[in-house]
C-alpha cells in the first residue's frame, strides 16, 4: 500500500495564552482526494489548514507530506515543497497584494518557483487566467478593481500555478454571494478532474461540504468527533454532536421539516478543556464514564468512525426531536 | 392598513469621483413591500443589493449624502419622510426597533448590558431606573439568556456571540415596538447559535403579534423563519410572495437562480448557473436589470418588466412571470 498524499499523526497545537486549539487529531489525504473539515468556531480547523501547510509549527504530533516528515522542517527547506502544497484563504481582498496588477500577481509563483523568463511567464499567465474563467482583460486591472468572487478565482490560479499536490481551502466561498459561490464550487472540481490535485476544504458550511467532499470530518474543539465518507456521514451521524449540528442546519427549503436537536450549556473553554469527551458536558445522552476519559473512535463501518462510547453499544442516537413548523 | 408600507423608495447617492465630476449612484431604484402585524417578512438578496439601505430608509435613518428622491415610507399609516426628525426620534427605538448584524461592535463596551438596556428606556424617558432594571431583567429572560440577574452585570466583551445577539434583541424589544428590523440577526453565528436566535426572535413576535422584516442572504433562514418574502436584485424587488411558494414556483428568473444555486440543489440537479456581476450602479440601464444575466432575455425586456402576479400575492418583475422556462 502505498502511503498518503497527506498524513498527519496525533498533533497538537497549543496558542499562547494556553489556547488548546487541536487536540490530537490523526487524518489522511489521499491523491486527488476533497477531505471536508467542519466545525463551528473554536474547533480548531483553520489552524489545522495553518499547521499542515506548516505556517504554523505544531506543538507536537508529526505531519508527513509526500512520504516526508515536514513537522520539523525549517523554512528554507519547507520552500521548494510550497509549490506543491498551496493555500487559499477566506478573505481575498485581504489576500492579495493590493498594489499588483492581477497579471504579476498569477506571475509571482512562477517567478519563486520556476526558471521561466518573463515573457514565458506572461504567457502562462495568461494561460492561468483562463483556467479558472477569468477574462484577460482582467490581469490588467488592481485588485480593488474586480469583484469577490474574481479575486478568489485569482487566489486559486496563483495556488495552482506550480501545479501542487495537495490545496488547503480555508472557507474559499464563505464571503461569496450564493450565485458567484456556485461559480467557484464548480471550477474547484473541474480543477479537481483535470490535474487529480487533492484538497483539504475547511468550511463551516454544511451542505457546500457535503457537495464538495469525498470524506468528511467534523471537529468539536479541536478533536474529531465524528469522520467518515460524506454521504454516509451526513445522512447517519453517529457521533450526538454531529447528530446536534446537522439538525440545526436549516436547509433552504421550506417542504423540508426541521427536528432539531437541542443543545445545553455553553461551549466549553478551549483554555480550560474538560477530561474525557469535550461534548459530555452539553450531551443530553451523557454516561457518567464519557467525562472519565476522552473515548477512543469507534468503528461503524467503511471508514465511518465516531469517538463516542455509546457508538459501541448502538445507543448513541438522540431521541427523534419534535418536528417545527 | 399595514404596519410598513414602503412604496416606490428611490434611493441614491452622489459622489464626486477623482475627475471632479459629480456622479449618481441609484442604489435603490422603486422598492415596494409591506410588512403587517404578525408576519415575519423575509428580504433577501445579494451583497448591494439594497437591503440594508432599505432598512436604513424603514428607520428614517438616511442621511446625506443619501437622498431619497421619489418613494414613501409609511410607518402605522403616517409617512416617515414627511415626519420632522423629532417625531421619528420618538418612534425610533420605541414603536420601531432595529437589530443589527454584528452584536459586540454594537453594544457599547464601557457599558455593563444592564445599563444599556435601562438606558435604552430611559431615553424615551417612560419609566424610574426600578422599573427600567425590572423590565431589563424580564427582557433578557424573555430572549432566554441563563442567569439573567448576572448577565444584567456583564460586560459585552464577556459575552459570546449568540448571547450578545439575544442582548442585542433585547434591547430592541425593550421598548416593547410594534415593528423589529433585524439586518442579517444571526450572520456570523454558528449554526446551534443562529438556530437559537431566531427560534426566540420567532417566539416573541409571535408571542406579542409584532410585525418584522428579517434581512438575510441566507436562503435557509428565509424558508423556516419567514410566512413571506421580497426578493431584492440591483435596488429593486423582483419577485415577492408567500415564502412556500416562492420557494416551490419561483417565477424570477433570478430567484431561479438563487434557488439553483445553493448546495443541496447543486448536488440534485448539477451546476446550472454562473453568477455575474451586478449592473453598474453609477449607469444603469433601461429595462430590466437582470437582463444581461438572464437566459430569457428577450428585446421585450429593454423595457421595464412591469409587476406581474403570478398566483395570490405572488409576483416577479418579469416580463416573463410564470410562464414556464
Amino acid at each position: 500500500m502505498t502511503a498518503p498524499l497527506l498524513a498527519v499523526r496525533h498533533l497538537v497545537h497549543r496558542f499562547p495564552g494556553g489556547v488548546k486549539a487541536v487536540n490530537d487529531v490523526s487524518l489522511d489525504i489521499a491523491a486527488g482526494e476533497t477531505l471536508g473539515l467542519v466545525g463551528e468556531s473554536g474547533s480548531g480547523k483553520s489552524t489545522i489548514g495553518l499547521l499542515v501547510t506548516r505556517l504554523l509549527a505544531p506543538t507536537a504530533g508529526e505531519i508527513r507530506f509526500e512520504d516526508q516528515d515536514i513537522t520539523r522542517l525549517p523554512p528554507a527547506a519547507l520552500r521548494p515543497l510550497r509549490a506543491r502544497l498551496q493555500i487559499v484563504f477566506q478573505d481575498p481582498w485581504g489576500s492579495l497584494n493590493p498594489r499588483m496588477t492581477i497579471g504579476r500577481l498569477l506571475e509571482e509563483p512562477l517567478a519563486l518557483h520556476t526558471r521561466l523568463d518573463a515573457d514565458a511567464r506572461a504567457a502562462e499567465a495568461r494561460r492561468l487566467a483562463d483556467r479558472v474563467r477569468l477574462p484577460v482583460a482582467t490581469l490588467a486591472r488592481y485588485p480593488h478593481e474586480l469583484s469577490g468572487g474574481q479575486l478568489q478565482r485569482v487566489s486559486i490560479a496563483r495556488a495552482i500555478a506550480n501545479r501542487p499536490k495537495l490545496i488547503v481551502l480555508d472557507e474559499p466561498t464563505s464571503s461569496l454571494d450564493l450565485s458567484v459561490r456556485a461559480g467557484i464550487l464548480q471550477l474547484l472540481g473541474d480543477l479537481q478532474r483535470e490535474s487529480g490535485v487533492a484538497m483539504l476544504f475547511i468550511s463551516h458550511d454544511l451542505e457546500t461540504v457535503r457537495l464538495v467532499s469525498h470524506r468528511v470530518i467534523v471537529l468539536y474543539l479541536g478533536r474529531i468527533a465524528e469522520e467518515g465518507p460524506a454521504a454516509r456521514l451526513f445522512d447517519n451521524p453517529a457521533h450526538p454532536y454531529t447528530q446536534t449540528l446537522l439538525s440545526a442546519h436549516l436547509p433552504p427549503d421550506p417542504g423540508i421539516p426541521l427536528a432539531r436537536h437541542e443543545v445545553v450549556g455553553e461551549i466549553p473553554s478551549p483554555v480550560n478543556l474538560p477530561p474525557g469527551c469535550f461534548f459530555a458536558g452539553r450531551c443530553p445522552i451523557a454516561l457518567p464514564a464519557c467525562s472519565a476519559a476522552a473515548p477512543d473512535p469507534v468503528v461503524l463501518e467503511d471508514g465511518h468512525r465516531a469517538a463516542c462510547l455509546r457508538v459501541a453499544t448502538g445507543t448513541n442516537l438522540l431521541a427523534p426531536a419534535e418536528e417545527r413548523p | 392598513m399595514s404596519l410598513l408600507e414602503v412604496e416606490d423608495l428611490h434611493v441614491e447617492f452622489a459622489a464626486r469621483g477623482l475627475d471632479n465630476r459629480v456622479r449618481v449612484a441609484q442604489a435603490l431604484n422603486g422598492v415596494s413591500f409591506t410588512v403587517d402585524a404578525g408576519e415575519i417578512v423575509g428580504l433577501v438578496g445579494e451583497t448591494g443589493a439594497g437591503k440594508s439601505l432599505t432598512a436604513l430608509a424603514a428607520m428614517g435613518l438616511l442621511r446625506p449624502p443619501a437622498r431619497i428622491p421619489r418613494g414613501r415610507i409609511r410607518f402605522e399609516g403616517r409617512d416617515i419622510l414627511a415626519m420632522p426628525e423629532r417625531e421619528v426620534e420618538a418612534i425610533r427605538g420605541r414603536r420601531m426597533a432595529m437589530i443589527v448584524q454584528s452584536p459586540l461592535t454594537s453594544l457599547d463596551p464601557l457599558k455593563r448590558v444592564g445599563d444599556q438596556l435601562i438606558r435604552m428606556q430611559r431615553v424615551h424617558g417612560t419609566t424610574s431606573r426600578m422599573a427600567a432594571r425590572e423590565r431589563a431583567l424580564a427582557m433578557l429572560a424573555a430572549v432566554r439568556i441563563p442567569d439573567p440577574e448576572r448577565r444584567l452585570r456583564a460586560w459585552p466583551h464577556e459575552l459570546s456571540g449568540g448571547m450578545a445577539q439575544r442582548v442585542l434583541i433585547a434591547m430592541a424589544l425593550v421598548n416593547d415596538p410594534v415593528l423589529v428590523i433585524a439586518d442579517e440577526p444571526t450572520t456570523g453565528l454558528d449554526v446551534t447559535v443562529q438556530a437559537q436566535v431566531l427560534d426566540t426572535l420567532r417566539d416573541v413576535v409571535t408571542a406579542r403579534r409584532l410585525g418584522a422584516l428579517v434581512i438575510t442572504h441566507d436562503l435557509g433562514v428565509v424558508a423556516h423563519y419567514c410566512q413571506r418574502v421580497a426578493v431584492m436584485f440591483a435596488g429593486r424587488i423582483v419577485e415577492d410572495g408567500p415564502v412556500r411558494d416562492v420557494f416551490a414556483r419561483p417565477a424570477h428568473p433570478y430567484t431561479q437562480a438563487l434557488i439553483a444555486s445553493t448546495p443541496g440543489r447543486i448536488a440534485r440537479l448539477g451546476f446550472r448557473v454562473t453568477g455575474g456581476t451586478p449592473p453598474d450602479l453609477y449607469d444603469l440601464p433601461a429595462g430590466c436589470l437582470y437582463r444581461d444575466r438572464c437566459p430569457r432575455a428577450t428585446t421585450a425586456c429593454l423595457a421595464a418588466p412591469p409587476r406581474l402576479a403570478v398566483a395570490a400575492a405572488h409576483g416577479a418583475a418579469c416580463h416573463y412571470a410564470g410562464e414556464a422556462a
